[in-house]
């Protein structure tokens, strides 16, 4: 469930980066306070132990899938909170450099989705609850399957917020929602499982290692809040900020707004719908999606013409998309690449000369 | 991660490409880590119709895998293997969205198939302009470029660490994974129970790696900080290619290069 880049939209990317890279700074300061030296090889190491573990597949019983295991719990298990975040995000950005899975400014929400979530929210107001003063192998069994299968949900809701928040991906939120929900309580109780399958293993070779957390344990209560509170903020904002992005847009949404504006003077009836439907999408967190489906056949039933100026509020021609503009972007397609492969030629008989 | 020796293969020599010296090379991280971002954040902030807009800014990764003299061969299976997230997700957009936009003869395309192909423009963008980075720069430099850039310490030297120990643990992982396949038959001891030993015992040995290592860096005169010996300073390539691109940048962000071309070509006034 790693976002791409190509996906979400600077507002939303942006926003996220700001939530993570504060997350990450956060657990930083955090850690400095009772680093001693010895975290940082066990975290470096940690960090490459979750990719080992992926090649440790197992078979799912009655289907002919494998799963494998997924990391974040584990490590806020190990590590506690802060620290397993911080390997998380170091997991996440080696992905997005030499996998190419996620993205650069798909980061941040990555960060979120997938360290925020269950390092600071199933971690502390899951897990530990439900383990409670003293560990037993059925309660850590219990806990890690419950928290590993809120920290997926809450990971796929993030990201099917940020996917329909950035508005590339047509997928109303609902759907997409209801798509992704199932498919990751099935992924998250198999995640659960193994995460519960090693805490186990773990707690009965050497018990000791589950209580590397306690020293941050004064803490647990507060950093839960701390961590609802961003990530509430983080939403808010963001919704916010796609907000004002969506209704002061440039390009397409921009040029239409203006084509809008003039045809209003001329029919007034329809200046008034768009005005309307200016209204009713900036009161909308999802512009254009989410009701765009239950709407129209109401709409249909109130003026029946009133489905024309809406449809053609989006899929005017803009000069993204006219042919002379696919042209002219074919033509600066071929330069591009004739530029670089000139500049190689020049770069590669240098290097050889 | 269907195939994971060609995955762990492909990122040493990922590794390779980036301890070569090319003028990719030579420019600073910071640099080059902050063009990046900029072409990225520029690509995504076209409205989802936008097609013709996104193809010159493929002059970036164009330019960058020239530069790094980075095998485009590499580039292109990277770009083939890598997210079905994107292209899964994207796939809906030509189901949902089927206003006809663009007809081009008799030919009616839906706004769906458009923003659409802009999904996977962006991705080939994005992804081919990142590998370039990365190829043209390292793993080591990007963290040194992002600790000057004033990222916490404690998060580079995570990525590092994680980074040089990412091939020893993974061969680790292989090896168990080949060891439980050669002695399972059928598919015993293929399930959970084994796999959670399996791990556990995985959990256990990695951290009493952690611990040797730590012991080594003790005697090495580790102290919880990892110093590097030549600092950065950004030459007058550097802030030449700094300016260069992001005015490139702005200036394809303000003018509509490919619809002005495209006029001309055609001959279509707008």
């Amino acid at each position: 469930m790693h976002m791409s880049d190509a996906l979400i939209s600077p507002a939303v990317g942006g926003t996220m980066w700001l939530a993570g890279g504060g997350m990450i700074a956060y657990g930083a300061r955090k850690m400095r306070g009772c680093l001693d030296s010895s975290r940082v090889p066990l975290m470096g190491v940690l960090g490459a132990f979750v990719f080992a573990a992926q090649m440790v597949n197992f078979t799912i019983p009655g289907t002919g899938s494998s799963g494998h295991l997924g990391g974040g719990l584990l490590l806020a298990i190990l590590l506690g909170p802060s620290a397993g975040l911080i390997v998380i995000a170091s997991i996440l950005t080696v992905q997005a450099m030499l996998f190419a899975d996620g993205g650069l400014l798909a980061l941040g929400c990555n960060i979120v989705n997938m360290g925020l979530l269950p390092c600071f929210i199933a971690y502390p107001l899951v897990y530990l609850p439900l383990v409670g003063k003293k560990p037993a192998r059925g309660r850590i069994v219990l806990a890690a399957t419950v928290a590993a299968v809120v920290g997926l949900q809450l990971g796929s809701l993030g990201v099917v917020a940020e996917t329909t928040m950035s508005g590339i991906a047509e997928l109303p939120f609902m759907k997409f929602l209801l798509l992704m929900l199932p498919i990751h309580l099935a992924i998250g109780l198999v995640e659960g499982l193994v995460t519960a399958a090693v805490a186990a293993f773990v707690w009965q070779a050497r018990p000791e290692v589950l209580e590397l957390t306690d020293p941050d344990d004064p803490g647990r209560g507060r950093v839960g809040l701390v961590a609802v509170c961003l990530l509430v903020a983080a939403i808010v904002t963001g919704g916010v900020v796609s907000w004002f992005a969506s209704s002061h847009p440039d390009g397409l949404e921009w040029s239409v707004a203006k084509t809008m504006g003039t045809e209003e003077l001329a029919e007034p009836t329809d200046g008034l719908r768009g005005a309307l439907g200016r209204v009713q999408e900036r009161t909308a967190l999802l512009p254009d999606y989410d009701f765009a489906e239950p709407q129209d056949p109401v709409d249909d039933e109130a003026e029946p013409g009133s489905q024309e100026p809406a449809a053609g509020q989006w899929f005017s021609p803009s000069a993204g998309t006219t042919v002379s503009g696919l042209v002219g972007g074919g033509i600066t397609l071929v330069l591009a690449f004739l530029a670089g492969w000139a500049l190689r030629r020049r770069t590669t008989s240098a290097s050889t000369a | 991660m269907a195939d994971i020796d060609s995955t762990m293969a492909e990122i040493g020599w990922l590794d390779r490409l980036s301890s070569r010296d090319t003028p990719l090379h030579r420019i600073d991280p910071r640099v080059k880590l902050l063009t990046t971002l900029a072409f990225i954040v520029v690509v995504l902030s076209y409205g989802k119709y936008q097609l013709a807009p996104l193809m010159p800014l493929a002059i970036y990764p164009a330019v960058l895998i020239a530069l790094g003299d980075v095998p485009l061969k590499f580039v292109v299976r990277k770009l083939l293997i890598v997210s079905p997230f994107a292209i899964f997700v994207g796939l809906f957009n030509p189901l949902l969205d089927r206003q006809t936009m663009l007809t081009i003869g008799s030919l009616e395309i839906s706004g769906g198939w458009v923003s659409y192909a802009s999904i996977l423009i962006r991705f080939v963008l994005t992804v081919s302009a990142t590998l370039a980075l990365v190829a043209g720069t390292g793993i080591h430099n990007v963290c040194r470029g992002m600790e000057q850039l004033g990222v916490p310490s404690v998060f580079t030297v995570q990525v590092l660490m994680l980074y040089r120990y990412l091939f020893v643990l993974v061969n680790e992982g292989v090896g168990m994974s080949r060891a439980r396949a050669l002695r399972s038959v059928g598919n015993r001891g293929m399930g959970l129970r084994a796999c959670g030993a399996m791990l556990g015992s995985l959990v256990l040995r990695t951290l009493d790696r952690a611990q040797r290592v730590h012991t080594a860096m003790c005697c090495r005169g580790f102290d919880g900080h990892v110093r590097t010996i030549e600092t950065l300073r950004l030459g007058v390539r550097d802030v030449a290619f700094l300016t260069g691109w992001l005015g490139v940048l702005a200036m394809l962000r303000a003018f509509d290069l490919a619809g002005l071309l495209g006029a001309a070509a055609t001959g279509a006034g707008r």
